[in-house]
């Protein structure tokens, strides 16, 4: 899943400066599960924006401050902000704001401010990475969607995320006991996982050739990435 | 020599440095590291230059090394080979892709810079530019990889040839390539298999990390043998000679992969005379290391002592140093 905190109060409170009435907008899948952006975070969020401490309320330029202060908030939680489809239930709450604070990942937070071209929408969250969840509130990155997926490889641990330099052929002289240098108390050297897993499996002569340059082109080469399949498109 | 090339005599050398000449006469070469300085300052490097200059064969210019800002490599190599001391230019892949390698690998060979040292480059959160995004484009094997196919099929990475137009002859960059070797990092026993990984990329020669714990050298170096590691590439011994004991309790505690057995650090701790111990510790472990099956030279990396190399090298008995053969 893709996992995500909440940014500083302070960030988020700054973003609605000189607004009075605002979506707080949950996203029901990963940032649900990662309870980051859920229905109950969105409950939280909105009454600390509206009791915490006079914050958001500040008028704007040339408006007289009528409403003693209070910035009003409307919550919904919706599927999923990375589907517009599921934005059309809402889509009448939202227009009657002045703007929308979307607790999605980066994905719904782009979608949203697409569908609603004269809303701003700010972030509520900081996109951190797709991974699993490791114990009760842990998560750590697994995959970064590089696009040419090597597992099969290297034995179902990927080097490009788990090395703190992303080698293919690894591991470098910082490894030991099982650790990166980069931090020794908290970060496994993901080429001795690679190196342990490919062992267990009687695989290691997989290590012996040399791994040949990437392609990072698939991974970032201007623009978005884009897929296109020709079996699904709908005519 | 093959008739019929005109003037054009093929060497038998990949690159024809020094260093590579030294090791195919089978001399028991050493090298030394000179780091560059952290501001445009030209005296620095004479400064070392004049201390390793005929001390030593070849000098490693590190590149940034510990992630911290200097002059780039390429630079301080000309510079120093300027003030007659043959550079060792050593390449990471953490500042580079492989556009900018290629660019500075041609650049480098045209300012007379004929050994490369490629390397993967310590993490840049170790230095005074941590929030910096690095690169590793290429890791250190495919790094050794590309510089030998310039060298040797006369290709970029991208499978064109090295040179200007069609019909224009190739030009290529010819670099002694070599490769960094650290026996004591883990999994132990994999790091043969990566010696000799970076072998079939096409190193010439290894510079270990430095080397304390010599039975796990020793170790080391026996897996390197049963495999004739040593008959396929050169591997000079990584040498840093200990100043204090503070030096040395903390490249034990804070450098991953260094070994450094607690004998050592009472020598220098009992000692009156602790920088006198360190150069005499060090002196012994070259009479030790030259003594050993399939070590061709040593790489002495005295870290901001390079005023001392010259000293450790005549004390070790290996002063002067040979004459490379024509």
């Amino acid at each position: 899943m893709i996992v995500a905190e909440q940014k500083q109060i302070d960030e988020i409170k700054g973003y609605l400066a000189g607004h009075r009435r605002v979506l707080v907008l949950g996203c029901g899948t990963c940032v649900t599960v990662c309870l980051a952006g859920g229905e109950r975070e969105v409950a939280t969020l909105a009454s600390v924006l509206r009791l915490g401490g006079g914050l958001a309320c500040v008028p704007a330029p040339g408006v007289r401050d009528s409403g003693e202060g209070k910035l009003e908030t409307l919550e919904n939680t919706i599927e999923r902000q990375c589907d517009a489809e599921f934005f059309d239930p809402i889509r009448r709450q939202a227009e009657s704001c002045d703007a929308i604070l979307s607790l999605a990942c980066g994905v719904g937070v782009q979608l949203a401010a697409r569908l609603f071209p004269n809303k701003p929408v700010y972030p509520a969250l900081n996109t951190k990475f797709m991974g699993t969840n490791e114990a009760g509130g842990k998560w750590q990155e697994n995959c970064l969607a590089c696009g040419d997926c090597k597992l099969g490889v290297f034995g179902g641990v990927c080097p490009v995320t788990r090395c703190s330099k992303s080698l293919s052929n690894g591991p470098c002289g910082g490894s030991e006991e099982g650790m990166c240098e980069v931090d020794p108390e908290r970060i496994e050297c993901g080429w001795q996982l690679i190196y342990d897993r490919l062992k267990a499996l009687g695989k290691l002569e997989t290590l012996l050739a040399a791994a040949p340059p990437r392609d990072w082109s698939k991974t970032h080469s201007g623009g978005p990435r884009r897929l296109s399949r020709e079996d699904v498109v709908q005519g | 020599m093959l008739a019929g090339f005109g003037m054009m005599t093929e060497s038998i050398y990949k690159s024809g440095s020094n260093l590579e000449k030294l090791l195919a006469a089978g001399q028991f070469v050493v090298t030394a590291e000179l780091g560059p300085p952290k501001s445009a300052d030209l005296e620095m490097i004479k400064t070392k230059s004049g201390y390793l200059r005929g001390q030593v064969d070849a000098v490693n210019i590190t590149d940034n090394q510990t992630a911290i800002v200097r002059v780039s490599s390429l630079a301080a190599a000309r510079l120093a080979l300027e003030q007659g001391v043959e550079p060792v230019m050593q390449m990471t892949c953490r500042d580079r892709n492989r556009l900018a390698m290629q660019a500075d690998i041609l650049g480098a060979y045209l300012l007379g810079i004929r050994n490369l040292v490629c390397l993967s480059g310590d993490h840049q959160c170790f230095g005074n530019h941590p929030t910096a995004r690095h690169v590793y484009d290429l890791d250190s094997i495919q790094l050794i990889q590309m510089v030998r196919d310039m060298r040797d099929r006369k290709i970029f990475a991208c499978g064109e040839e090295i040179k200007n137009s069609a019909k224009a002859e190739a030009k290529e960059p010819r670099m002694f390539i070599g490769a960094a070797a650290n026996p004591f990092a883990d999994p132990f026993e994999f790091r043969v298999i990566r010696l000799e990984k970076k072998i079939a990329a096409g190193a010439d020669f290894i510079q270990t990390q430095c080397i304390y714990d010599m039975d796990r050298f020793k170790r080391w170096m026996d897996m390197v043998r049963a495999r004739g590691l040593h008959q396929r590439c050169k591997i000079l011994a990584g040498l840093t000679p200990i100043k204090t004991a503070g030096m040395a309790r903390y490249m034990r505690d804070k450098v991953a992969g260094i070994s450094l057995p607690q004998a050592l650090i009472d020598r220098i701790e009992q000692s009156k005379e602790p920088k006198t111990e360190g150069i005499r510790i060090c002196v012994e472990q070259i009479q030790e290391l030259r003594n050993m099956e399939g070590v061709a030279g040593i790489h002495l990396m005295a870290i901001e002592w390079e005023h001392k190399v010259g000293e450790i090298i005549g004390l070790a008995g290996l002063l002067p140093r040979p004459t490379p053969p024509e």
